[in-house]
This record gives C-alpha cells, sequence and structure tokens, in this order.
C-alpha cells in the first residue's frame, strides 16, 4: 500500500531558534494521526510545512496525488500547490474565523470551494451546500445568514462543511476544538468522528487536549521542543507512556 | 491657442512614452493590470486623473476629442477636462461621436457603435474587480496570476442569494479572452455586450491606482454568470422621453415634488441625433 503522505526529515528554523527538526512518518488513507505537546513545541509548524503554509528548510512532503501518483509538495510548482489545497487537501483552523469569510454567507461559504474548481450551476451549487449544512448539523434555513450570526460551535461546523465540500482526502485540523465548551466540543468531536469514518478521510489533528486525540487518532506523535519524542498507536501511548515528557503529558491531565 | 507654459497636453515627454509604454503592455495583454507611475494631476483623485492621464498620452495634434460623463457631453466633469484638453493641447473637440477620434468617457459607452480608428479612454476608480472580496492586494495579484477566479463567482452567488438574481448593476466583472477578469470601470451592464468585438481601441486608466489595462480591437470579452442565472444586458423598461428611443441606456430625471419623472437618454448626444432626425418621445415640447 502506498501511504497518503510520506514526510521524511522536515525541519524548520526560525533563525537559531528551531520551529520543529527531522520529523518523519508516513501516513496510510483513512488513517487518522494526531500530533499532541505543549505550546511551543513546533505542532502548529510542522502542520503548516504540511499544509504548504510555510515552507521548511529541509525535508520532503511527498503526497500520493490522484492524477499523478506521489509527487513532493514542497518542491512541486505553487499553482499545483494550491491546487492541491482546494481539491485534496482541506485545513480547519483554531479560529472559524481565519478559515471562513465572514462577509459571506454560509451558503457562499461552503460554495466557494465549489465554484473555485469550476462549478457554475447555481442551483447545484446550492443543493450542495443545504446538504452539507445538514450534514454538519447546522439548519438549512441559515444558509443566507451571514457567520457573524452564528454561534462559536456552529462556525466551526460550517467550516468544516466549507472544507470538506469538495470531497477532500486529506484534511489538517489545528486545534478544531480549542475554545469552545464542553458539551458543543462533544458534538463537533462525534459529527468530525462520523464524518471521517464514513467519507473515509485521512486526517492530521493537532492538539493539546488528550480527549480528542483519544476518541479521533488512530496513532499518535508527542512533540517536545520541536522533536517528536514518542510515536505509536493512540492507546499504547496514552496507556503505557515511555517518554518522560509524554508521561508527565499524559498525568498531567484531570482525572474527573 | 496653446498655453505657452504647458508641454503639449500637459504631460512632459517622457512621463507620455512611460504611459505609452504602459498602454502597449496593457494592448499585449488584454484585461491585465499593468502599473504605471501615475502623476498629479491638476485635478482631484477620482476626477478622472487616470483617464486624463492616458488622453494626454495618445493625443496627437490632428485628433478630435470628446469627453462625455455618464453619457452626458455637458456636465462638469466632461466640461473641465474637454476645456483642460483645448487649453493645454489645442486639440480640436467634438460632442458628435462619430466625429471623434479619441472619446474619453466615464462610466458610459455611446450609444452609437464605435468604429476602428477611435479610441474610448475610461477613467477607472478601482481596477481590481477581486477588492472588495479580498483585501490583500498580494493576493489579489496571485489569484490572477493563477487564473483563480472562483471567488469572483461568490459575489455573483451572493446576489442571487439576496435578491433572487444577479443584482450588480454596473462595474459587471467580465472575462477577456478567456484569461482575465477584469472590472469594466462603473459602466452600467447594459454597456457590457459593446466591450466584445468592438473595432475601436479600449483603454482604462486609474490614477489613485497607478494602474492601466487596455482591450485591443476586436477583443473577446463575456460578462460572468451561472447556467442557470444567465447574464441580462438590463435597462429601465421606457422609451426616452425626448426621443423616443427604446433601445438606448436612460437615465430617470425626476421633475416635481409630487413623484413625477421622466427617462431620458443619457447619451445626449446620441438623443440630440434623433431629435434632429424627426424622432419625438412623449414628453418632448
Amino acid at each position: 500500500m502506498i501511504p497518503l503522505l510520506s514526510v521524511s526529515d522536515i525541519s524548520k528554523h526560525y533563525g537559531a531558534h528551531i520551529g520543529c527538526s527531522d520529523v518523519s512518518f508516513d501516513l496510510y488513507p483513512g488513517e487518522v494521526m494526531g500530533i499532541v505537546g505543549e505550546s511551543g513545541s513546533g505542532k502548529s509548524t510542522l502542520l503548516n510545512c504540511l499544509a504548504g503554509h510555510l515552507v521548511p528548510d529541509a525535508g520532503t512532503v511527498v503526497f500520493d496525488t490522484r492524477a499523478d501518483g506521489p509527487r513532493d509538495t514542497v518542491s512541486m510548482s505553487e499553482p499545483e500547490r494550491r491546487m492541491l489545497s482546494r481539491t485534496d487537501w482541506a485545513f480547519v483552523h483554531q479560529h472559524a474565523r481565519d478559515g471562513l469569510r465572514m462577509g459571506v454567507s454560509a451558503g457562499g461559504n461552503v460554495g466557494e470551494r465549489l465554484m473555485a474548481v469550476g462549478d457554475r450551476h447555481y442551483g447545484d451549487i446550492r443543493d450542495k451546500a443545504t446538504d452539507w449544512l445538514t450534514r454538519v448539523e447546522i439548519d438549512a434555513a441559515r444558509i443566507d445568514d451571514r457567520p457573524t450570526t452564528f454561534s462559536g460551535g456552529m462556525q466551526q461546523r460550517l467550516q468544516i462543511a466549507r472544507n470538506l465540500v469538495t470531497g477532500p482526502r486529506l484534511v489538517f485540523m489545528d486545534e478544531p476544538t480549542g475554545g469552545l465548551d464542553v458539551s458543543v466540543q462533544a458534538r463537533l468531536l462525534d459529527l468530525l468522528r462520523g464524518l471521517v469514518r464514513d467519507m473515509g478521510l485521512s486526517a492530521i489533528i493537532v492538539t493539546h487536549d488528550l480527549a480528542v486525540v483519544r476518541l479521533l487518532a488512530d496513532r499518535l506523535m508527542v512533540m517536545k521542543s520541536g522533536r517528536v519524542v514518542e510515536a505509536g498507536l493512540t492507546d499504547q501511548v496514552l496507556d503505557d507512556p515511555q517518554h518522560a515528557y509524554s508521561q508527565l503529558l499524559v498525568s498531567s491531565v484531570l482525572q474527573v | 491657442m496653446t498655453d505657452q507654459a504647458y508641454n503639449f497636453a500637459y504631460l512632459d515627454e517622457q512621463t507620455k512614452r512611460m504611459i505609452r509604454r504602459a498602454i502597449l503592455k496593457g494592448l499585449a495583454i488584454p484585461g491585465y493590470q499593468v502599473p504605471f507611475a501615475s502623476r498629479e494631476m491638476p485635478m482631484p483623485y477620482g476626477w478622472g486623473t487616470g483617464g486624463v492621464q492616458v488622453s494626454a498620452a495618445v493625443l496627437t495634434p490632428d485628433d478630435r476629442f470628446k469627453v462625455i460623463d455618464q453619457g452626458a457631453d455637458d456636465t462638469t466633469n466632461a466640461v473641465s477636462i474637454r476645456s483642460f484638453f483645448e487649453r493645454t493641447a489645442g486639440v480640436a473637440t467634438t460632442t458628435v461621436t462619430a466625429d471623434a477620434s479619441i472619446i474619453q468617457t466615464r462610466h458610459r459607452i455611446p450609444e452609437e457603435p464605435l468604429t476602428e480608428g477611435q479610441v474610448l479612454v475610461y477613467q477607472v476608480p478601482i481596477p481590481e474587480p477581486l477588492r472588495f472580496l479580498e483585501p490583500r492586494e498580494s493576493e489579489t495579484r496571485k489569484m490572477h496570476a493563477l487564473e483563480e477566479y472562483g471567488l469572483m463567482h461568490v459575489k455573483l452567488y451572493e446576489d442571487i442569494a439576496r435578491h433572487g438574481h444577479i443584482a450588480t448593476s454596473y462595474a459587471y466583472p467580465v472575462k477577456v479572452e478567456g484569461r482575465y477578469v477584469m472590472d469594466p470601470s462603473p459602466i452600467p451592464k447594459f454597456d457590457n455586450p459593446k466591450m466584445g468585438d468592438m473595432a475601436a481601441i479600449q483603454l482604462f486608466g486609474a490614477g489613485r491606482e497607478q494602474r492601466i489595462y487596455a482591450l485591443p480591437p476586436y477583443t473577446q470579452v463575456i460578462s460572468l454568470d451561472f447556467e442557470d442565472h444567465p447574464f441580462e444586458a438590463s435597462k429601465a423598461n421606457h422609451a426616452c422621453g425626448l426621443c423616443g428611443s427604446e433601445d438606448s441606456y436612460l437615465d430617470e430625471v425626476i421633475i416635481d415634488d409630487a413623484g413625477g419623472r421622466m427617462f431620458v437618454c443619457s447619451d445626449t448626444d446620441y438623443c440630440e441625433a434623433r431629435q434632429a432626425a424627426g424622432h419625438k418621445g412623449q414628453d418632448a415640447a
């Protein structure tokens, strides 16, 4: 089986300061990978390097494209990379405001990616937008409302709908549940788990919330000071952490 | 009668060369916004500083110059720009569309079809069609370069979602030769079909934004739309009150305090020519 995403030796330095260093892993189709670590451990830097938002100083990110098979996304041309990021890739930001157009209605937000890949039939776009709003549990009657009138949880779900409408194969998520209260988090996680299973999505989820990776991720990487200190199956890492920092992380969670 | 204190057509020759280079580049890449070093002109931004600089660069002493503002030859903007070039270039001026070799326009295309050899100069306030959708200029340039124009349709989608039809009625975005999406300046969308396959050269000057773009003769210009909401060139559903024309673009004029109004051609030259030929509308004296 060819990995969907094959990352080798990704490094990113900010001057003398290490963003992330020598990160390698393979992600197979349908697999969800969690990246955990404390603030400043380089997990967001790593995600941005993988998604093409930052140029890494070294390393390759080989993605198995639909058309041409495995290609290095770091060295491919910018138009190709941008095309990937609106078709096969999706990026869910921590703050929904970063990923949404706040001045555009919910339907327009969901429809943008469709129009970006050449959809030119208003009725079809609207039908797909309605369908996706329903799938993320937003009332279809709110299709013409702007996201500014939505609650935080609804905005986050709208952002997910907007990203998944073109049927991507790989989703990057940066703290998708950050800033939401626990009951809304639980609903969002349920929804994400359902979508990931139904669509056979692969995903890379960056978070500091161990509950999120416990529920969603098949595999887990623990990062500390820009390096991966431990990697393995989620349950294995969380139940039997080997590295001192992983042990600290796991024991820091308050057991209710 | 040229004012001797000025070079021909106000601008110095080096500046005109610089503008001509931008115009030639614009003609070579139809619809592409060419940056140019816009000069201070003796008029405020928004009054046609871009159009005036383009006109100054293409004017020759043999030209016959016409200026229209919203279709009219006798409004402030048109009168002052016409007299500006009468004074600084000493060129002949006219109000007759067919007699003019260069026509500077604000917000209209003349009703009478333009012919080969004529140049139409548009005054452009905002050359970037994506401006209000994507505020970052660095990003819009990238979008033009990579032909990422999906966002333009988001604007049209919003129109339909909110109003039931595409409510954008002026500055309606067009695609040039299947490549660049272009802002046609704030002309009514009624005029959009005239831009395509036009025999005259069309030049667009944006002074404040320092951009020039152009359409060579017989260029394909297509107004963006949806398959199920096709583009429609709309106008007021009336006949001109003065000349009775059914197919020219009309201005609505309020004539009293009791809700009285009349519709008249916005193109004054077209209307006067029809009246001189004996056509009469219902409100004609």
